[in-house]
């Protein structure tokens, strides 16, 4: 049984840390064209900032039990099976590239137009500002986003316990609610809780010391 | 240097379009202080954004250094706009950035190599006074340091102009003065022109050559500072510098001298001498000076004896001293 539960924590590991690097491959881009391209944005291009919001809020508003069955032959087609954690790994970031956008979004959206106006005044290409100001002015914010990012597809990976997805869901569905195992389910419940507040507080904790705004005066 | 002609800005808002600048008409000559003053809302700020193109005029033309901005590409723009310094009263440092390395950011900008970047940027914390700051962030700074960072990085990249945007407009009167001091300096070291945004005549007073007043979206007046400070026309300047005292006030259909100290010697008890010579007494209805560096800045209004042959010696004894002084009879 330890075993067993072992084996799924490193699959739930697997699949989230995966997933949430991959989310952030395609949501990052996406997340920053998002800003940049609208209305108030540097560069404002507003029918293609219409689009991607269409796209992004469609596949957002699919519930994600339905997606991970919508998506098994674009799955297959990947990664040539349907079932393991593997296999979870797409349907997690076609739903978590979406939410990531978002998130990148709101956190660039946050810098101060003030310094962006600075930025211009020495006469920035909109390609610096992204590097030079946009990113980093953000990065306290984007990590924050990326905790609740990380802990949010975790919450999805045990979802995909129900369809063979393997890890941590797997176990909890199988032996605690077809067996009646209630002990196991417990446990994975509570593996689950540690985790996601692992992944929180190192995610805050990472933040607030690569925030330079709120080191206090000593 | 800056020549603008006949600028108009239009924003159109959802409610309607909203005239900004109305055919503004100005010049501003290399190496002087310009100082441009109006109330909140008379379009000053829009009209700095518009001499480096940060707003793009409806109509009219911006020439700088013989070159006109509407006429380059968006290359050139930028490129343009790294000779063209600005500060801001919001400082808008970046806050992930120690004070060196915000220096460094418009010579990032402009292609200079990071240790390159690093020399110059030490050299200007130094002309600033900010040698021992280079590793401090801006949260770390007060509002005077966090203006001193901003006018070293507006100063990174050798610019021939520097705009300020209400520098000094959230900082202390102590710390006003010390920027103030600081961007004469400047001045007078590099030969920097500089275009300064304020609400305050104070600022216009203490560094300017010349003044713009702004009102309603339009330029008012315009000329030497000490014209402009001693015979105001326009109802908007009367407003900014003539002395708002309720004794003034109550006293309209006296005859009063409005005096101004523009840098006379703060040493010398000018008002007590010349009652003493003119054998005529004096009553001050109204004072309002300052000692900068042994320099006398402000105005007097000094209620005048009913004795015409007493007021001729007291106006021969100003102008003696060369004292700008003119008769008036406030609010009448």
């Amino acid at each position: 049984m330890l075993k067993l539960l072992g084996n799924g924590i490193l699959e739930t590991l697997y699949m989230t840390v995966t997933s949430t690097a991959l989310a952030y491959i395609i949501g990052l881009p996406l997340g920053i064209l998002l800003s940049v391209t609208d209305r108030t944005g540097i560069t404002p291009i507003p029918t293609l900032n219409k689009i991607l919001g269409f796209i992004v809020n469609l596949i957002r508003s699919v519930p994600f039990l339905i997606l991970l069955v919508a998506i098994l032959p674009i799955t297959r087609a990947i990664v040539g099976t349907t079932i393991g954690s593997t296999a979870t790994i797409v349907p997690l970031v076609f739903a978590a590239a979406p939410f990531v956008a978002r998130m990148v979004e709101s956190s660039i959206k946050e810098v101060d137009a003030g310094v962006i106006e600075a930025a211009h005044s020495m006469g920035s290409s909109p390609v610096q500002i992204i590097y030079k100001v946009l990113i980093p002015e953000a990065t306290p914010s984007l990590i924050i986003g990326a905790a609740i990012a990380i802990t949010t597809i975790l919450g999805y990976s045990a979802m995909a316990g129900f369809v063979g997805g393997g890890g941590l869901g797997s176990i909890a569905i199988n032996y605690g609610y077809y067996r009646y195992q209630e002990d196991v389910m417990l446990i994975t419940v509570l593996l689950l809780v540690v985790i996601v507040q692992i992944f929180q507080e190192v995610g805050m904790k990472i933040a607030k010391v690569a925030d330079k705004r709120i080191r206090s005066e000593k | 240097m800056i020549r603008l002609q006949n600028i108009s800005k239009v924003f159109y808002t959802d409610s309607g379009p909203v005239e900004a600048l109305k055919d503004i008409n100005l010049s501003i000559k290399k190496g002087e202080i310009f100082g441009i003053i109006g109330l909140s809302g008379a379009g000053k700020s829009t009209l700095v954004r518009c001499i480096n193109f940060l707003e793009k005029p409806t109509e009219g033309n911006v020439i700088l250094d013989g070159r006109d901005l509407g006429g380059l590409t968006r290359k050139e723009l930028l490129k343009a706009r790294q000779s063209i310094g600005m500060i801001f009263q919001g400082f808008n440092l970046l806050s992930q950035r120690n004070a060196l390395r915000n220096i460094c950011f418009p010579l990032e900008i402009a292609g200079v190599s990071k240790s390159d970047a690093k020399a110059r940027a030490y050299e200007l914390l130094d002309i600033v006074g900010l040698s021992d700051k280079a590793k401090a962030y801006p949260s770390q700074l007060s509002g005077g340091q966090m203006q001193r960072v901003t006018i070293a990085r507006a100063l990174a990249t050798n610019p021939k102009v520097l705009l300020c945007d209400e520098a000094t407009s959230a900082l202390d009167p102590n710390t006003t003065q010390s920027i103030l001091e600081l961007l004469k300096d400047i001045n007078r070291k590099f030969g920097v022109t500089i275009v300064v945004i304020t609400h305050e005549m104070k600022v216009i007073e203490q560094i300017c050559n010349r003044v713009a007043v702004i009102d309603r979206s339009r330029i008012v007046e315009q000329g030497d500072v000490r014209e402009v400070f001693m015979r105001p026309k326009s109802d908007i300047a009367k407003q900014l510098i003539l002395p708002k005292s309720e004794a003034v006030e109550f006293l309209t259909s006296r005859r009063c001298l409005r005096i101004v100290f523009d840098g006379n010697s703060s040493f010398e008890p000018i008002i007590s001498n010349m009652t003493l010579e003119c054998h005529a007494v004096v009553n001050i209805l109204f004072a309002d000076t300052k000692n900068i560096d042994g320099k006398a800045f402000g105005q007097m209004v000094l209620q005048l004896p009913d004795d015409d042959t007493a007021i001729e010696r007291i106006k021969a004894y100003l102008e003696s001293k060369n004292i700008l002084y003119k008769e008036e009879y406030l609010n009448a």
